[in-house]
């Protein structure tokens, strides 16, 4: 009974939040939205036993993605009132790939209800005994070490590519180089000089 | 897998010596600066030589080691070669082009060498995590690489399309995984075939998984009606990329539909033949057509491009070790003629500027006939005039077409490639009967003059000893269907 | 665990969750009824500077915040990584302990990269 108001609170409060993302006016209010749109998807994972990607959701996309959406929506300064003026005419067509991806959702459904054999398929997100997140650390680091380092590629190109995309140096900007005025010594730099009185330099 | 087992182990040596000298070569570069540009990229080249020995090196077995995760086997072995090589001709090619358009960052190659590791993975993969993860990599490489020119409104534009709409495939692909897992409680491409068989009949949301698996392939080969980006992605993309694109990533993307569509797909195979028909069927037809009214080289080799996955793609359909052998040869000649086509078209320079538009070419029999001569050789070979190349490549796959009852298809394939010859003639008549433009510079690097006399060399002379090839590709793709 | 039984875990969040949107309804309540509210012109109009606002507060931020924000991800995804990690370090033994080195030797060699090429200084 608990579960199923709490899966209710949840779903509900979801999409609701995940419409007003698309419809709020202002950008800035659709990220705040997005956010509670991913706790709300976090509370969904979490009465599913999925606690850890629901941790994720949280850590990741609210602490992170969320914040990265609110720098690019600052960063590209696009006047989202003249970019919703030409929307209205791509609803007929947004309602169509909708209604196709919901069709086969519920087809995928039916199909679900009707081979009791998928369901046997089924694995366990809390297998017997042991919590999420150890389940998934046995595997992740032993059964798929070969997925897990080719992951610690693709994190790697990330960087590379952020930093080749966005990065400049500044020709006119003087850097702090730590070492090298560490390095910097009197003897180097200064030069002491007499200079008799009454004459100037 | 708890332990260390070096004989496993020595299956993915050739991947982890690219990743390690990749991340060495990052340090170097960021230690020493962009300077090092030209040294990291014959670095890179030197690495695919060696990585291509080790690969010769290892055991070619039919086995799957890192827990089930990676497959070694004849098949997957002469594809990473091609790739390889491909990787070796569009490195060779860049170094001087880095120079010449003042992009010349020590992070291109590194990239290159990245997006080869992870075609590498994508086709060894014997799991669908493992073809997404090196999916992922290549395609997150290739997103860079075509922005690569950044203060270029056009590389920037490519960047972005490719990458929004590749973000799109990619969601659809793991989609459909997430329904093939759902429904087959497997990943393991050797488990899905076996789990699929415990139920009465076809579960349909297995066949909507397989369906988006397929799109989103679909996408990254580029075939009609998934093809929107190829021709802008190709025209703004720096061209040494552009040549990259068009060589190695069809490759690694036929070679895993092949391994999808013949293994843990094999027993639907009426259903995807359905969608592997129209898919070959509409890009042969559009890439035909759009071809004819193109005036810039590089968004016509798109077209062609777009054209030869149609072709390699009715090898594919028949499911037979004949048809995947054909499609094996077809792909290598494609690979060779384009690298050829490629460094042509890199040799378009006036005035220290590329050009690249089709009347460039005029009169370039009269300026630089070799190169005329060239490039009429490679595109007769293109438009499967025999005896060259490419003609054997078109004739092996409509054979096998034919042979599987595919005759409807079959015929279309050839008056497609009738219309697109059209296209590929016009160049020639540009080149050899029309008022000669000025000159092209003169300078052509070594590498340039290499891959074009090599490429020219294996299309004129294929026909001496076909079976090489042939015999080879019989052998390695035999290799998909022993299971 | 029955899935009910291991909920019972979450019942002190609800309970946070729940303190936390009640307390927060009661003070915009409260403030909303008590409150002495008498608007007129003046009260409303823009002041301190004088002035009506001339064009939009936002400004485009540098994309330099993009950057940052990139990079905290990759290594916020990275942490990720670890926590399955480190509660299940007893069951994996050496080799999964090895395999995470090696995943954070790969990304120590992106932040060397990103160190040294000047990503993380600002100016």
């Amino acid at each position: 009974m608990f579960e199923a108001l709490a899966f209710y609170v949840f779903a509900s409060v979801l999409v609701a939040s995940a419409l007003m993302v698309i419809t709020a006016r202002n950008p800035v209010h659709s990220v705040l939205f997005l956010i509670l749109s991913f706790f709300n998807a976090a509370g969904l994972f979490v009465l599913l036993g999925a606690e850890f990607i629901a941790m994720i959701l949280v850590i990741v996309y609210v602490g992170a993605v969320a914040v990265l959406f609110l720098f690019v929506v600052m960063m590209l300064d696009i006047s989202f009132a003249d970019l919703r003026k030409g929307a209205m005419q791509y609803v007929p067509v947004g309602l169509i790939a909708g209604g196709i991806l919901l069709l086969e959702l519920i087809s995928i459904f039916a199909a679900w209800q009707f081979s009791p054999e998928a369901s046997k398929n089924a694995a366990a997100p809390t297998p017997e005994g042991v919590e999420n997140t150890v389940a998934l650390g046995r595997l992740i680091y032993t059964d798929y070490v070969f997925a897990f380092q080719a992951a610690g590629m693709v994190l790697l190109v990330a960087m590379i590519g952020a930093i080749v995309l966005t990065h400049r140096q500044r020709p006119d900007v003087r850097r702090q180089k730590v070492s090298a005025q560490n390095a910097r010594r009197p003897e180097d730099v200064l030069e002491i000089q007499k200079i008799s009185s009454n004459s100037g330099v | 897998m708890n332990n260390f087992n070096p004989v496993e182990f020595s299956a993915v040596f050739p991947e982890l010596f690219m990743a390690v000298a990749a991340m060495v070569l990052l340090v170097a570069g960021a230690v020493r600066g962009n300077g090092l540009t030209a040294f990291i990229s014959w670095s890179v080249l030197a690495t695919f030589a060696i990585t291509a020995m080790f690969l010769l090196g290892i055991d070619w077995d039919s086995r799957t080691v890192m827990g089930d995760m990676f497959r070694m086997n004849p098949f997957t072995g002469f594809i990473k070669l091609l790739i390889l090589a491909g990787l070796g001709a569009t490195t060779a090619l860049s170094v001087r082009y880095l120079y010449e358009e003042a992009m010349a960052r020590f992070e291109y190659p590194i990239l290159i060498l990245l997006a080869g590791l992870g075609m590498m993975i994508m086709v060894s993969a014997n799991n669908l995590l493992t073809l997404y993860v090196g999916l992922e990599l290549q395609s997150l490489s290739l997103y860079v690489l075509a922005a690569f020119r950044r203060d270029n409104a056009r590389s920037s534009e490519a960047g972005l399309k490719y990458f929004v709409l590749g973000a799109l495939a990619s969601g659809m692909l793991l989609f459909g995984v997430s329904l093939v897992y759902g429904f087959a409680g497997t990943i393991d491409y050797s488990a899905i075939g076996g789990s699929l068989a415990t139920f009465d009949g076809m579960p349909v949301g297995f066949m909507v998984g397989m369906v988006f698996v397929l799109v989103g392939i679909a996408f990254k080969i580029s075939a009609v009606p998934f093809h929107m980006w190829t021709p802008d992605v190709y025209e703004g993309a720096p061209t040494s990329v552009t040549a990259f694109f068009a060589l190695v990533p069809k490759i690694a993307a036929i070679a895993v539909l092949m391994q999808l569509l013949y293994g843990p797909f094999g027993g639907l195979s009426a259903h995807w033949q359905q969608i592997i028909w129209f898919l070959a069927v509409a890009s042969m037809i559009w890439s035909a057509l759009a071809g004819l009214v193109q005036n810039n080289i590089k968004r016509l080799m798109a077209y062609s491009s777009i054209g030869n996955m149609g072709y390699a793609l009715v090898g594919l359909i028949t499911g037979t070790p004949q048809g995947a052998s054909a499609v094996v040869v077809y792909m290598t000649i494609y690979m060779i003629m384009t690298a050829g086509v490629f460094a042509i078209i890199m040799c378009m320079r006036r005035g220290e500027r590329a050009v690249e538009s089709i009347d460039d070419l005029a009169g370039l029999s009269r300026t630089s006939p070799l190169l005329a001569y060239a490039m009429a050789i490679l595109l007769f070979s293109m438009s499967g005039i025999p005896p060259l190349a490419g003609f054997f490549g078109k004739l092996l796959v409509f054979q096998a077409a034919i042979g599987q009852g595919f005759y409807t298809l079959a015929v279309i394939g050839v008056i497609c490639s009738v219309v697109a010859a059209y296209y590929y003639l016009r160049i020639i008549k540009v080149m050899f009967f029309d008022e000669a433009a000025e000159p092209f510079d003169r300078q052509m690097a070594f590498a340039k003059r290499a891959v074009i006399a090599l490429s020219v060399i294996f299309v004129l002379f294929f026909i001496l000893k076909p079976n090489m090839l042939v015999d080879t590709a019989r052998h390695t793709a035999s290799a998909l269907f022993s299971g | 665990m029955a899935p009910s039984e291991f909920l019972v875990n979450y019942f002190p969040i609800l309970l946070f969750v729940g303190i936390a949107i009640g307390f927060g309804l009661l003070l915009v309540v409260s403030s909303l009824l008590l409150s002495w509210r008498r608007p007129d012109v003046n009260k409303l109009s823009a002041y301190e500077c004088g002035f009506d606002a001339f064009d939009d507060a936002r400004s485009k931020f540098d994309v330099r915040f993009y950057l940052v924000a990139i990079l905290f991800i990759i290594f916020d995804l990275e942490i990720a990584f670890l926590f399955p990690w480190a509660v299940s370090l007893g069951d994996i033994g050496l080799f999964g302990f090895w395999s995470m080195v090696m995943f954070l030797g790969v990304l120590t060699v992106g932040f060397i990269y990103e160190w040294k090429k000047g990503a993380l200084d600002w100016e």
